[in-house]
């Protein structure tokens, strides 16, 4: 269910609100808006105030329309809020969706240069109209700044109405621009003429406006993908392998960016990284499963459409016991969807992507420093259990801007590559080598790597084969191999990331995953001052850790968050744990944008009252 | 039916090569493909020309994908790594099996199925990323495992075991490299194992992709009359486009100034490749010309075999994205990971 309803406990008094509330950009893409958004992210946040930033963008290029939410809350709620104090109206085209989002007592910034229609006016908020195309055109020569520039011209005059410190702002732009002094010069005295404008003519600040605080000290402004990108650095990745696909590109750019930078060969000035865009997705998973066949720590990231071609792969890896990493930045399904909404949609797919009896490790991280975390720990989890590890993120973690703690990294850590014979214990060992012999506690058999020893060679294949890696196709060779794989797939249970539980004695429990977690919080705090008591679990990984079991058990009704029409982690969870499926009940929010706690409060609330 | 060793015996006369192994340690398990099989003349091919070269078996990686063609990795060099991938995928497999490791010897065995079909896409990138591997289509115009469909290299006109012709055009490997950028481009026949091993020698030399078509007949559905992947037609239809002789990296070369004639190349590996060009004006190293002479002999029904063509000076993948000498996978994490310092820079105000 999609829900439309607005809870009044967020609408919060209209005035006076400090450090508490939301911003709603309204623009035509393509014409620089997101530089200007970014530029008042930052300001939020190094006035120490906790801000997201959601960018509800369409899949194209110029001209369609796109929006920019900021919410700025000193007690750290930054899920997405659903009313807006401040709405910048800058599309003509949807002045009237956007007017109609403001909440009563808020306001509308709009470009004054041309009249607005008056059916558009609304009584209980106020307008505040900059003539902003005017100015630029008055200002600026060139036909482009003229259009650029209306964008900090705007974030100028929201700089005076919100009281945001303008020497951070200005200092901002100077980083942004050092050396280059014209561009500098054209922003600063756009991001003046928009502040001397509103100060000129409004009655500044607003009611609701921003003060300093000390609310993000030990914290980063990140996006999930940046953090990705960083993890794979970080565990030691020198293989890549992509296809463009929206949500997931500006990870791999990332990574090649950060290899630029750190990857470097300090003596020959070479590569020590090989980065390949592939014809498809297909052959992007073939060329990381061929280098950690060979032993090299690899990766792919990509979106829905791209699990759906990998799967045959997929298969491979898992049956012929390689370890491979895929990042799946999940967007709206099915088919091409969505490209640019959020959805956690895949969950199903990637659990048992392929053919034939599968399952995979995943990883749901719910938040970008997660995705540092998640990402450095998926390649260890590959080489232990020699299996696919799938880390599922999605377009409001992997593309949005996030408050979260500043990264940390234990200089000591080296990567765990798992059970793996090197040359000299493969020359000094009396026995033959067989790949799928003697596995480990986990079920896991040593493997070899190719190029070390002859007495290391094996025959990988996707075929049938018995434990000494031979072709077979004898009922008994077989299931030796297969029900060691389901076993393997179990012990990774106690290897997986722990889900997050807070348990404050309730009955009842709202679960989630991924980057519902902030929203549910909220909700779960609002629900309270309602009366309701809630426990909480965040799934973080599969198979399921014991824990997560435990908790089930331990509750009589538990509302699963999540965000895709089926229910697909309440599915896994009848599928994969003993839980009465009758006491797993299922809030949906699944229309391509951020989560709310607003929209998780309702649902609750009305499901509750039945 | 699970694979068989073969009895590890050796006569005393055995001739051994500089590594005191003999052809048989070049060999790998018995084959389970039909009696007359052209793969196994490519495998004894295969085997002949490792063996001469002296490759360390451990230094070769064998992948393949599906089909008739796929089985033969297990038939040779036992003391290699091998994958038997999936239908189709080989090329991507090898592609990020030769990033992580530069240093292998990578022989992928495909047939005109898995490459030409299936594989198309893959095989064409493969080409234009010049990795360096050995890439061996066993070309016989049918899908064997499935007992006899036609495949994309079946010609117009030639006919299924049952009499049913084909009318889709065929896709010729030898013109798609040319046309892809292809740097080393062969075609060999099953039959003609002396043809065969000095061409397989060369390829694993050559400094990016070596593309070697290799006719290879299929004595169960595609050797009959009205077959053009026959073991008749191609020695009827056999046209000799070059004679390669290699000389490797130890051997004295004798004669410093190749007879007239004789096309002298100096392989990646410091190996010397020489060339005689059967039609005198046949020119290997032009791509147009080759293209032309192609198409030509299509026309007139021959098959045109040897050396076609080859372009020692282009960069392979590792040259392409400037990656360090030392193999991707075994650089030290010290030198991959930049630590905790730099981290703490990210994203702070």
């Amino acid at each position: 269910m999609v829900l439309e309803k607005v809870v009044p406990a967020l609408a919060g008094g209209g005035s006076g609100r400090v450090n508490d509330l939301a911003i709603k950009l309204a623009n035509v893409n393509g014409t620089g808006s997101s530089s200007a958004n970014n530029l008042l992210m930052q300001a939020f946040f190094r006035m120490g105030i906790p801000v997201s930033g959601k960018n509800l963008f369409p899949s194209n290029i110029q001209g369609l329309p796109t929006w920019y939410e900021i919410r700025v809350n000193a007690a750290g709620h930054t899920a997405r809020a659903l009313d807006y104090d401040v709405m910048v109206a800058m599309n003509a085209n949807t002045y009237a969706q956007d007017i109609a989002e403001v909440r009563a007592g808020g306001y509308v910034v709009w470009d004054a240069s041309w009249p607005l229609d008056p059916v558009l006016l609304r009584g209980d908020i106020d307008y505040l109209g900059v003539p902003v195309a005017r100015m630029c055109t008055e200002s600026f020569r060139s036909p482009r700044e003229r259009t650029m520039m209306q964008n900090v011209v705007t974030a100028g005059a929201l700089v005076a109405l919100l009281a945001i410190d303008l020497d951070t702002v200005s200092n901002l732009l100077a980083e942004k621009f050092a050396g280059k002094d014209r561009l500098r010069d054209s922003n600063q005295r756009a991001l003046m003429l928009g502040y001397d404008y509103a100060r000129e003519h409004f009655d500044c600040p607003l009611p609701c406006h921003v003060e300093v605080m000390e609310g993000t000290a030990d914290s980063i402004l990140i996006d999930g993908n940046t953090a990705a990108a960083l993890g794979c650095l970080y565990a030691g990745v020198t293989v890549a392998a992509w296809y463009p696909i929206t949500p997931s590109t500006s990870l791999m750019d990332a990574f090649a960016q950060l290899c630029r930078r750190f990857r470097r060969d300090p003596v020959s000035g070479r590569n020590n990284y090989l980065i390949l865009q592939a014809e498809d997705e297909l052959a992007a998973l073939g060329i990381v499963i061929g280098a950690s066949w060979n032993g090299a720590r690899a990766v792919t990231s990509t979106s829905g459409p791209g699990i759906s071609l990998m799967g045959e792969l997929i298969g491979l890896a898992y049956y012929t016991e390689t370890p491979v990493v895929i990042v799946d930045v999940q967007r709206a399904g099915p088919s091409t969807g969505m490209p640019t909404r959020t959805q956690q949609g895949d969950i199903l797919t990637c659990a048992y992507a392929s053919h034939g009896d599968t399952k995979h490790i995943l990883l749901f991280p719910g938040n970008p420093a997660e995705c540092f975390d998640f990402a450095v720990r998926s390649f260890d989890l590959a080489e232990q259990f020699q299996t696919p590890v799938m880390m599922l993120s999605d377009v409001d973690i992997g593309m949005n801007d996030w408050v979260v703690p500043r990264l940390s990294w234990d200089d000591s850590w080296v990567p765990e590559h798992g059970p793996v014979i090197d040359a000299p214990a493969l020359e000094s060992r009396v026995e033959a080598y067989h790949r799928y012999a003697n596995p480990n506690a986990d079920e896991v058999s040593p493997r070899t790597l190719p190029g070390i020893s002859e007495r290391g060679a094996y025959f990988a294949r996707g075929s049938g084969h018995n434990q000494l890696g031979g072709y077979t196709e004898t009922p008994d060779e077989y299931l030796e191999v297969v029900d060691r794989l389901a076993r393997k797939h179990a012990a990774a249970a106690s290897a997986v990331p722990p889900p997050q539980i807070e348990r404050r004695g309730a009955r009842t429990a709202l679960l989630t995953v991924g980057g519902c977690d902030p929203a549910v919080r909220e909700a779960i705090e609002l629900l309270a001052t309602e009366g309701l008591r809630l426990d909480y679990m965040r799934i973080r990984g599969f198979p399921f850790a014991a824990a997560v079991e435990d908790f089930l058990a331990d509750h009589d009704t538990i509302f699963v968050v999540e965000q895709n029409r089926d229910a697909q982690l309440r599915s896994l969870l009848v599928l994969e744990t003993t839980v009465p499926k009758d006491r797993l009940r299922s809030v949906l929010v699944y229309g391509g944008f951020p989560l709310s706690a607003a929209e998780v409060v309702d649902s609750v609330r009305t499901q509750m009252e039945a | 039916m699970a694979s068989i060793d073969k009895p590890p015996i050796v006569h005393p006369g055995t001739r051994r090569n500089s590594l005191g192994l003999t052809i048989r340690d070049y060999e790998g398990s018995m084959s389970t493909l039909c009696a007359g099989c052209g793969h196994d003349s490519v495998t004894a091919a295969i085997v002949h020309a490792l063996w001469e070269m002296d490759t360390q078996p451990h230094m070769i990686a064998k992948l393949s994908g599906i089909g008739c063609s796929a089985k033969t990795t297990a038939y040779f060099a036992r003391g290699a790594h091998g994958f038997n991938t999936v239908h189709g995928r080989m090329a991507t497999i090898a592609t990020g099996a030769a990033a992580a490791n530069r240093d292998l010897l990578y022989i992928g065995i495909s047939g005109d199925g898995d490459s030409l079909s299936i594989g198309l896409g893959h095989l064409a990138h493969l080409i234009r990323r010049n990795v360096r591997m050995v890439y061996i289509i066993e070309n016989n115009g049918v899908y064997g495992l499935t007992k006899g469909q036609f495949s994309p290299s079946a010609d117009v006109g030639s006919t299924t075991k049952r009499g049913d012709p084909n009318n889709t055009p065929p896709i010729d490997p030898m013109s798609l490299g040319l046309s892809l950028g292809a740097t080393f481009l062969a075609r060999g026949f099953s039959g003609d194992k002396q043809q065969l091993v000095p061409i397989i020698k060369a390829a694993a030399s050559h400094r990016g992709l070596a593309l070697i078509d290799v006719i290879s007949p299929c004595v169960t559905f595609n050797d009959h009359e009205g077959s053009t992947k026959s073991y008749l037609f191609t020695r009827q239809h056999d046209s000799t486009a070059t004679e390669a002789d290699f000389v490797p990296v130890q051997a004295e070369i004798v004669a410093s100034v190749p007879p007239e004639g004789v096309l002298s190349v100096t392989m990646h590996d410091g190996s010397v490749l020489r060339v005689r060009s059967v039609p005198s004006d046949y020119d290997p190293t032009d791509r147009e010309a080759v293209a032309e002479h192609l198409r030509q002999a299509r026309a007139a029904g021959d098959v045109v075999t040897g050396l076609l063509y080859i372009d020692e000076t282009s960069a392979d993948l590792h040259e392409m994205h400037d990656t360090v000498s030392q193999p991707l996978r075994d650089i030290p994490f010290a030198q991959l990971c930049p630590g905790s310092e730099v981290l703490a820079g990210f994203g702070a105000r």
